[in-house]
């Protein structure tokens, strides 16, 4: 799918005290140039932390950062060859917004008329052609924002660190800005690193995605991959929704055999098996979308089980129905996309479910 | 929130009671007699052109000029120094050294006063207008470092971060980033300490030797009443400045505040 491109940042095992707290647990991963990144988790789990060793805000425990194949032990700051979109923004308040724009062209020989060009462009880049001259605490939130971004974006780095830069706006703006930088990063071409709890947005945007539980990196995927394969039940429990149910392995050699609650029993691939440490034991695991009620006169593609609905949720477009598989003891999350013309089912209601194997996820 | 009718009225009489005496100054001050009495005899500028003439009072106010702004402008970078260290570092001992450092603004300046006394002269230093200034600066310091502290606190983290980030060197971010932002506290810091040093008393009349400043001087001059009308002409100017210079620092503050969007929280003054 995507030609292997070259590295641009590397973490080697690196590990971060704050005193005795253990921000960092040995992470090692590899970041690719002109990739579109994630770091995602849930709060306090040391996304920023790690971002931060990357700017040189952060000294590290142990380890080793590389940029660009390059060392960044006791390099600082100002000196790394990346610039950050902070998550309070930090607009200079006392700055026009093309005063902003231009700080980091301070130290750039070039004469005042080309930076001035440098300055307009970029605000055209993000939006905010003809704002140079105005106050920029007076702007907007997502005005702010862009304003970060055009300063960062100007000295052409070769990383742009984006912060949560979305979390503080409003539904409707975060998406257009989702897009924007989207948008952004292809004409660009620089490497973007983006902090974010938020999965969706990470699924939307990302090239590739770091999902970090408590200081370690979890699973580092393609958005398909982490939703269709999480190594893990945490990981699947953090991006979208998933249904577990009991299983037990019966035989393995190549494939797996397994006699899973609701679902009888099962030959699933190897690379649908997740050998994850879990303490709740072995389950197999769906995603709502993945399964179908069938209605009157529709058949099963593949398998399947009777069950009962136990709860329906209207919205709209889709419908969530909880259902409770035959033979098993907690519902299951199902997501239908609603049909002109078929009607929505009561709770109560007795239906047939209609499932897949290859659909199916095992954690063991 | 209903206003008392008796809150009210207390307002009013405490208002009166702290600045009606001040009123009296400029009354006095253009009264045509030597006598601060009522009723008034007629209008004179005489008393002004007493005063004007008067070189012991040039030279206490020269001293007390000389003081104020070295006291001010000294307190204020200490508290620059102390500020930035108390809200960006983290060192072993801070609570302590704080305390120490705002404990004149408990201690009896009588105390204070007395201390220094007798190590300077133990030490064998003249007294002089330097010696005030050091122990002015003592009393300004805590008062520049609490103000400074609350404009320090007050400033984003990552907006010096962002500085760095784009460039700039620890130093540069300082002069570019920070300090821009800081003014309004800085201005207020120096014309706290200014006006602290200008009317103090006792340190001025313990450290001074034989260098007079304004205050002293002004005690001095009520020992002998014919001299009376040409104090209050003194007041009345001293008042005069007092305003115009709140009305600077005022102007400042919002200045400071429009320009960084920054909401108005009434400011020090
Ligand atoms: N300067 C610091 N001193 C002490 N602990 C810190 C510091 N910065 C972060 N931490 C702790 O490290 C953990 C990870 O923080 P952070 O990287 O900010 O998390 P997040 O994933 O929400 O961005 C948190 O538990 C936080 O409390
Ligand atoms: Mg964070």
């Amino acid at each position: 799918m995507t030609t292997e491109k070259p590295t641009m940042i590397e973490f080697r095992d690196v590990q971060k005290y704050y005193g005795d707290y253990h921000a960092l647990r040995g992470i090692t991963a590899t970041i690719r140039a002109g990739e579109f990144f994630s770091l995602l988790g849930p709060s306090g789990c040391g996304k920023t932390t790690l971002l931060r060793t990357i700017a040189g805000f952060e000294d590290i425990s142990s380890g080793a950062v590389l940029i660009d194949g390059k060392h960044m032990d006791g390099v600082p700051a100002n000196k790394r060859p990346t610039n950050m979109v902070f998550q309070s923004y930090a607009i200079f308040p006392h700055l026009t917004v093309a005063e902003n724009v231009g700080f980091g062209l301070r130290r750039d020989p070039r004469p005042a008329s080309e930076k001035a060009k440098a300055v307009a462009e970029a605000l055209e880049m993000v939006g905010l052609k003809g704002y140079g001259a105005r106050a920029a605490h007076a702007l907007s939130g997502g005005q702010r924002q862009r304003v970060a971004l055009a300063r960062a974006l100007i000295l052409k780095p070769k990383v742009l660190l984006l912060d949560e830069p979305l979390s503080a706006l409003d539904k409707k703006m975060r998406e257009q800005m989702q897009m924007e930088l989207i948008k952004l990063q292809r004409q660009v071409g620089i490497t973007f690193i983006l902090v974010t709890h938020d999965q969706e947005e990470a699924l939307v945007m990302s090239d590739r995605i770091a999902v970090m539980f408590e200081g370690q990196i979890a699973q580092l995927a393609d958005p398909e991959t982490l939703y269709r394969r999480p190594n893990s039940r945490q990981v699947a429990d953090f991006i979208g929704t998933m249904n577990f149910l009991p299983a037990k392995i019966l035989s393995e050699n190549g494939v797996v055999e397994v006699e899973a609650q609701g679902f009888g029993r099962l030959t699933l691939a190897a690379d649908q098996v997740m050998g994850s440490k879990t303490t709740e034991g072995t389950s197999i695991g769906f995603r709502p979308e993945t399964a179908t009620i069938l209605f009157d006169g529709q058949v099963a593609t593949d398998r399947e089980t009777l069950a009962t609905i136990e709860e329906v949720v209207y919205y709209g477009d889709m419908t969530y129905y909880d259902v409770r598989l035959d033979g098993t003891e907690k519902p299951m999350r199902l997501s239908m996309r609603n049909v002109f013309g078929r009607p929505v089912l009561d709770i109560g209601t007795r239906t047939r479910v209609g499932w897949s194997p290859g659909a199916l996820v095992l954690f063991r | 929130m209903k206003k008392s009718p008796a809150l009210k009225t207390y307002a009013i009489a405490y208002l009166i009671f702290l600045y009606a005496p001040i009123a009296l100054l400029p009354i006095f001050a253009f009264n045509d007699s030597r006598v601060i009495a009522f009723p008034l005899s007629g209008f004179t500028t005489s008393w002004f052109v007493e005063m004007w003439n008067d070189q012991q009072l040039w030279i206490a106010f020269k001293n007390s000029l000389t003081i104020a702004v070295s006291s001010a402008l000294f307190s204020t970078l200490l508290g620059i120094f102390g500020a930035r260290a108390t809200t960006r570092y983290k060192f072993p001992g801070k609570g302590g050294i704080l305390g120490l450092i705002m404990l004149p603004l408990v201690l009896p300046e009588m105390i204070m006063s007395m201390a220094l006394l007798v190590i300077l002269i133990g030490m064998g230093v003249k007294l002089s207008i330097f010696t005030i200034i050091i122990g002015h600066v003592l009393i300004c310091t805590p008062y520049a470092v609490a103000i400074l502290s609350s404009a320090f606190q007050s400033l984003d983290r990552s907006l010096e971060e962002a500085a760095y980030d784009l460039g700039e060197t620890p130093a540069s971010t300082f002069r570019l980033i920070i300090l821009p932002l800081v003014m309004p506290g800085i201005i207020s810091s120096l014309l706290i300490a200014f006006t602290i040093s200008l009317d103090e008393f006792i340190v001025a009349y313990f450290l001074g030797g034989n260098q007079t400043v304004l205050s002293v001087y002004i005690f001095g001059q009520f020992r002998f009443p014919q001299r009376v009308p040409s104090i209050m002409a003194l007041g009345f100017v001293l008042v005069c400045l007092s305003i115009l210079l709140l009305t600077i620092a005022e102007y400042f503050r919002r200045r400071g505040i429009a320009k960084t969007g920054a909401k108005d929280t009434g400011g020090f003054l």
